[in-house]
């Protein structure tokens, strides 16, 4: 590779071309400032608007200072990154931006844990000059089932512009207005409740302040679990358990099952169950339903449409409910895990404690806004009450942890309570993109063949690449499969089977990067793609150490059909764990 | 145009139209036809004389009587005295303000007098929708010549050699623009014409497509064979309805002739051109905006590099210049890179042309040689300053520039020299003001502008220009506190220093400069809370002269809020604390007895 | 922000889909699009911009980031005869803020609005390039020249139909 020589802060350094101001100073060791900046190095996405002016620098020979973080090194360059002259540029800015920004960090979300606030910190800013005359732009708080938008705390750093177009293709967001007055809006301003938003909730976790933040429900948690009346159950979904340990600064990929379940039984909840065992519940269903249209089909039913999709992914399902109407028959009808979790607690394990719906308070937590969302569908209500009450997410979980003052790392490691608390490894690796098709693939393989299946690690399908293909042998039935994460790359996927190009029997769609685990409820990863990664090896790690890896192996599930529902696809399963889906496309604009 | 004796050249430039020129036009022709002196004398609708001041214009040729503020109704007088009888219309002609005496041929106008018109050529001399009367003046003579005789790397070389330099504003050396075009490896490359001119007060390049758009055309047409690109495109303001009819005519007539399109000139060579438009947005005449606006998105800068030589519209390379470094293409060629060089200042060859306005008293259209003085033009072209008031300065680059005074009227203008003196050239734009101009309302009405007109990508042009204006207004209005003058400059030049594009990176300019040439003015408003020039009204406070006052109560009775006592036939009293300046008792005073301070 | 409704007929559909197609439904095309568009319809509703989104398969959003961009779009209907008032430099240096205020005192509209009536909205622009007859006023596509604040109720009488 062309190599180029250049000084920076008085140190000779050889980088090679094409490489940025910013990047070459980090090699030295030398942290420029950044704001709007983000690199997302596995997405493939490198947000550099050069809109912040944070991380100017001085270059030799140049009239204005440059942009470091999108202006490439050049040979012989001679580069100041801290001289007076870009110290008080960076201030007068850092300023300027500073007195069109609310102050109200006492209570913002996003205290704490704000890149403007660091960066505030940082550059010593401890007046704004004639605050007294600026003028604020000031918008509409726009509240959502999920999420909550407050411009005024919007810096126009566009990356959440960047997630919602480039990466999600859902394209509900874009700056509008011009000069002081423009800011990230959906169109004609209306409530992003309104708009083609899936809530997937990217854009809060590339949010450097608080413009962006999810609905936080901790409050109401608090107050369910205070009184007296109500029982109290929570779900944890699997990829909270490979994260929650972050916000504990634990490295990344720490698994924390037991200290986390341990922490829910302190804050107060009555039975601490897994939404794993109803990814053990959503395999059952789903893969039967798999094996009964792939029979179908092979025996020449034309009304049986192939491939099959996923559906657990909430977001995933607001996107092709507005953005594929002509597709609404292709995704499975299972419901998610959480939802028919849900089902089961407020149905069966309800009657097994002789607790009513109405005192029964079902919270999951989520790695997920889109989440948030799902379970205030009226689909999942039954007379006005629904299946679940409300779901928080990792990082609202971590923060009731430490409000409580509980210290989760010398907590001791208990297990999840019975019934709804056992689960095998298929429901744990739900989780990581391509998890759900590996354990769907597990159960439907030996329901299909009658054979055991002896080596359940179906390496071919996991990775972090965007989109990947695979061929199972069913035991002489070549199975092809599919699976996307991002919903830029599942929207190829869907183009190509609007096309009638798609070759796959079934594909899996996650909306977020590297499946659940890159959720936008998770702790803040900031670009650092290796989070996801050790996210990810912790999943499968704990799916390695389960003494059962298959779903249709779980004794529980077993029970449950006895007991309750019958078989997979049997009527009161239709009944509960099945849904259908809506056409969302046309929508009435609300002016406001 | 050779086979009448007379021809009746009439603006129709935007400005004309104005004042009623398209009827002049067909009055003058309904009375020639009448008169039966249909093939004796023909009625031309051209581009822009430039001396709008006066319009609408009407010249005779071959005698070359310049008729000002013609209305329709003199067009029968024109033909029965001048066209019939050979007698001038005396009421018509130009007077010569110094002298008072009427000026009946146009090259003895002090307006003209040092003016060199290569971009303006053909302006007010032919008819804009007649591809034939281009022909005529030498037009397309360049393209063939170039298509025919040389090698695309010879022909930049001519471009080069003249040393002409991007009229657009920033001066960047146009035939090093094409170079790097041309030097660009790809399929398909583009030439773009930026007539997307934004600058409150200029209109040269809308002149230019109006007056003689086959120019432009011709020297896109060179630059595709010179660059290697095949398409062309001209992103002009929506706002100039005439000019794009014109262009389009312009385009059809080309086609028609085998000079756009495929095979032209039997060289095979292949070039067309089509128009897009601009939706009114200021940024858009920075190259990248402009191209993101022609791609269908927010016309939003982007760094440069990557130069849109190398990647442009489409991600292609794309060669943007602007109306007028066109306009001076053909000319070049057919007059030689030297003949052109030696016109001019060292690092500024050729001419410009300037967008004169404001308080003079020759508002118009004029192109200048480089190297001449502020003096020379604002004296002798411009006639001097209206009403016989005071020069106070001149604001040239438009709201991107500065402002110059008294002691810049010697300094010779060209790119450099501008820049030096804290200006710029811009596009040219040149507004003169005078002594009852305020430079720090001046300061203020530009960043007004600039604060409406910045796309707010990068935050110290989206929120410094603002708190700029903010700071200003708080001058305005008497509040100014003593650490705000120092504040306007850091933060002027920390905006000037980090601003993303070209916008934010001299928008600050105005507040500069009129520091820099106007500090005591700034004190003024800021330690005695006065405004010398009388402008800014929370400065201002009425008062009655009592020498002059006869009591007539006139300004009492017009006094909106009771602000004025006194009683009749005695002097009277205006109270400050409850007057809201608003000048009425000034109106109504027949004796000067209310002033202002 | 316009708060007018806007019912679109089956026939105002087709022709918005009739121009993006003349277009080829391209989505590079979308600032032609809505000049068109808005040559058809006087301005520019939500209603209408859905369906330019639809026909040219971009985001509606990105649409209206576009439309509230670029100064010459507008989604708010002009009055019957639309004022223009040059405030470009050399108009602005001979008195248009003048002018400008007494346009919106004769009124009682403020700039970017249309009175009750829908016959007039007043809009500023900057330098229609007739400087020479600064400061300049357009109404419709009549343009007026050295207008002093005295001439502005005549001005107006003329276009009381």
């Amino acid at each position: 590779m062309e190599k180029v020589k250049l000084n920076i802060d008085n140190k000779q350094v050889e980088v090679a071309k094409g490489t940025t101001i910013f990047k070459a100073a980090k090699q030295m060791g030398i942290d420029i400032p950044v704001l709007c900046y983000m690199h997302l190095e596995d997405l493939g996405i490198e947000h550099k608007p050069g809109g912040c002016r944070i991380c100017v620098v001085e270059v030799e020979g140049r009239r204005n200072l440059a942009p470091s973080c999108s202006t490439e090194v050049a040979e012989g360059m001679v580069v100041k990154t801290h001289s007076v002259r870009v110290l008080n540029a960076r201030k007068t800015v850092m300023e300027l931006i500073l007195s069109d920004h609310p102050k109200d960090c006492l209570s913002c979300a996003k205290s704490g844990k704000c890149d403007l606030q660091n960066m505030a910190v940082k550059l010593g800013i401890r007046d704004i000059p004639n605050q007294d005359i600026a003028e604020m732009s000031t918008y509409r708080m726009d509240f959502s089932p999920s999420l909550i938008r407050d411009m005024d705390k919007c810096i126009m750093c566009r990356r959440c512009e960047t997630m919602c177009n480039d990466f999600q293709t859902v394209g509900a967001l874009s700056a509008i207005n011009r000069g002081f007055n423009s800011v990230v809006a959906p169109a004609f301003e209306m409530d992003i409740e309104d708009s083609t938003c899936t809530y997937c909730g990217q854009c809060v976790a590339v949010c450097p302040t608080g413009a962006l933040t999810e609905v936080d429900h901790t409050n109401q948690l608090i107050e369910d679990l205070a009184n007296p009346e109500k029982t109290v159950i929570v779900q944890t979904a699997p990829a909270v358990r490979a994260a929650l340990g972050e916000e504990f600064d634990m490295p990344a990929g720490t698994s924390v099952t037991g200290q986390m379940v341990t922490a829910l039984r302190e804050l107060g909840f009555d039975y601490v169950f897994d939404t794993d065992f109803a990814a053990d519940l959503t395999i059952m269903e789903e893969g039967t339903e798999l094996l009964d249209r792939l029979t179908k089909h092979l025996n020449g039913d034309k009304s049986v449409k192939l491939p099959i999709l996923t559906s657990c992914c909430p977001s995933w399902v607001n996107f092709f409910e507005q953005q594929f109407i002509d597709m609404l028959d292709i995704p499975s009808t299972a419901r998610s895990p959480q939802q028919m979790f849900g089902a089961i607690a407020k149905t069966y394990f309800a009657d097994k404690i002789n607790v009513k719906r109405e005192n029964l308070v079902v919270v999951s937590i989520m790695p997920c806004l889109a989440k948030k969302y799902e379970c205030q569908r009226d689909e999942f209500k039954v007379d006005g009450n629904p299946d679940v009450d409300y779901s928080i997410t990792t990082r609202e979980l971590a923060s009731l942890i430490k409000r409580a003052n509980i210290n989760l790392a010398i907590l001791e490691k208990q297990d999840f309570d019975a019934p709804l608390g056992e689960s095998t490894g298929a429901g744990v690796i739900f989780g990581v993109t391509g998890g759900v098709i590996e354990a769907a693939t597990r159960t439907a393989y030996e329901l299909h063949t009658g054979k055991e299946l002896k080596k359940v690690d179906f390496e071919e399908l996991r990775g972090l690449g965007g989109i990947r293909k695979a061929t199972i042998d069913f035991d002489g039935l070549p199975i092809k499969i599919g699976i996307a994460h991002g919903l830029g790359n599942a929207r190829k996927l869907l183009e190509d089977i609007r096309a009638g190009k798609s070759e796959f029997h079934a594909i899996e769609i996650m909306a977020c990067p590297g499946g659940c685990i890159g959720g936008g409820g998770q702790p803040l990863h900031h670009g650092d793609s290796s989070v996801i990664q050790k996210r990810f090896e912790a999943i499968y790690a704990e799916d390695k150490g389960k003494k059962l890896r298959k779903s249709h192996e779980n004794p529980y599930i077993t029970k449950l059909y006895e007991e309750f529902l019958g078989k997979p696809m049997s009527e009161k399963a239709h009944h509960l764990l099945h849904t259908h889906y809506v056409d969302k496309s046309k929508k009435i604009i609300y002016m406001k | 145009m050779s086979d009448y004796k007379i021809h009746l050249l009439v603006c129709g430039g935007t400005g004309c139209k104005a004042s009623e020129s398209a009827q002049v036009v067909s009055n003058l022709k309904k009375e020639i036809e009448s008169q039966g002196l249909s093939d004796f004398a023909q009625v031309v609708t051209t581009g822009c004389f430039g001396f709008c001041e006066k319009g609408p214009i009407v010249k005779i040729i071959p005698d070359n009587t310049f008729y000002t503020q013609v209305k329709p109704a003199d067009a029968k007088e024109i033909v029965d005295e001048h066209i019939v009888k050979g007698r001038k219309v005396e009421h018509l002609l130009y007077v010569d303000p110094d002298k008072n005496e009427k000026v009946s041929d146009s090259k003895g106008m002090n307006f003209y007098k040092k003016q060199i018109r290569i971009a303006l050529r053909n302006c007010g001399i032919i008819d804009p929708e007649n591809i034939g009367e281009y022909i005529a003046r030498d037009g397309y003579e360049a393209l063939g010549k170039v298509l025919t005789s040389m090698s695309p790397e010879e022909a930049i070389d001519v471009v080069k050699k003249s040393g002409i330099r991007g009229r657009g504003g920033a001066g960047f050396p146009t035939g090093l623009k094409w170079e790097l075009t041309r030097q660009t490896q790809s399929d398909v490359k583009y030439v773009v014409c930026n007539a997307d001119e934004g600058d409150p007060g200029a209109f040269m390049d809308r002149s230019i497509l109006e007056g003689d758009p086959h120019s432009v055309l011709e020297a896109m047409a060179i630059n595709g064979y010179c660059t290697g690109a095949g398409h062309g495109l001209i992103y002009i303001r929506a706002e100039y309805p005439l000019a794009i009819e014109r262009l389009k005519i312009a385009i059809k007539q080309a086609r028609e002739y085998g000079l756009l399109g495929n095979d032209i000139l039997g060289t095979g060579f292949n070039f067309d051109v089509e128009l897009r438009y601009g939706a009114g947005a200021f940024v858009c005449g920075e190259e990248t905006a402009l191209i993101h606006s022609m791609e269908g998105s927010r016309g939003e800068p982007t760094l440069k590099p990557p130069f849109p030589s190398v990647e442009g519209y489409l991600k292609k390379p794309t060669n943007v210049n602007n109306v007028e470094t066109y306009a001076n293409i053909p000319v070049i060629f057919n007059r030689g890179a030297a003949w052109f060089a030696s016109i001019g200042t060292e690092k500024s060859k050729g001419t410009k042309v300037f967008a004169l306005a404001g308080k003079v008293n020759n508002v118009g259209l004029i192109e200048v040689p480089m190297g001449i003085t502020l003096r020379e033009v604002i004296f002798e072209i411009g006639g001097g300053i209206k009403g016989g008031k005071k020069f106070k300065a001149v604001q040239t680059g438009g709201p991107s520039g500065g402002c110059l005074t008294e002691k810049h009227l010697d300094t010779p203008i060209d790119y450099d020299n501008l820049i030096a003196v804290g200006s710029m050239m811009g596009s040219g734009g040149m507004v003169v003001m005078d002594e009852d101009d305020c430079m720090v309302d001046v300061a203020k009405y530009f960043l007004d502008f600039t604060v409406e007109e910045s796309c707010g990508k990068c935050s110290p042009c989206r929120i410094g220009n603002k708190r700029l204006h903010e700071l200003l207004d708080k001058l305005t209005k008497g509040k100014g506190e003593k650490q705000d003058i120092d504040r306007l400059i850091n933060l002027s030049n920390v905006i000037k220093d980090t601003s993303l594009c070209g916008l934010g990176q001299s928008s600050p300019n105005p507040v500069l400069a009129t520091i820099s040439n106007f500090r005591d003015e700034y004190e003024a408003h800021v330690f005695d809370k006065k405004c010398p020039a009388g402008v800014c009204k929370d400065l201002m406070t009425y008062s009655i002269v009592d020498e002059n006052c006869v009591g007539c109560t006139a300004c009492a009775r017009a006094c909106p809020v009771g602000a004025i006592t006194g009683e009749r036939k005695e002097v009277h009293f205006i109270d400050a604390a409850l007057c809201i300046k608003c000048g009425a008792c000034m109106e109504k005073c027949k004796f000067n007895a209310v002033i202002v301070k | 922000m316009s708060r007018i409704k806007f019912e679109l007929r089956k026939d105002q559909i087709d022709k918005i889909n009739e121009i993006c197609q003349s277009f080829n439904n391209e989505a590079g095309e979308l600032i032609n699009v809505l000049h068109k568009v808005q040559g058809t319809f006087g301005y520019l509703p939500a209603e209408v911009q859905e369906v330019v989104a639809k026909g040219l398969n971009i985001p509606v959003a990105k649409v209206y980031g576009v439309v509230t961009f670029y100064s010459y779009f507008t989604m708010t209907p002009k009055g019957k005869h639309p004022i223009s008032i040059c405030t470009g430099t050399a108009c602005y240096v001979r008195g248009a803020e003048k002018v400008l205020e007494e346009f919106k005192k004769e009124l009682k509209a403020e700039v970017g609005e249309t009175t009750p009536d829908g016959k007039f909205s007043i809009a500023c622009l900057r330098c229609v390039g007739a400087c020479g007859l600064a400061p300049v006023v357009m109404v419709g596509d009549k343009t007026y020249g050295r207008v002093a604040p005295e001439m502005v109720k005549d001005i107006l009488a003329e276009y009381a139909d």
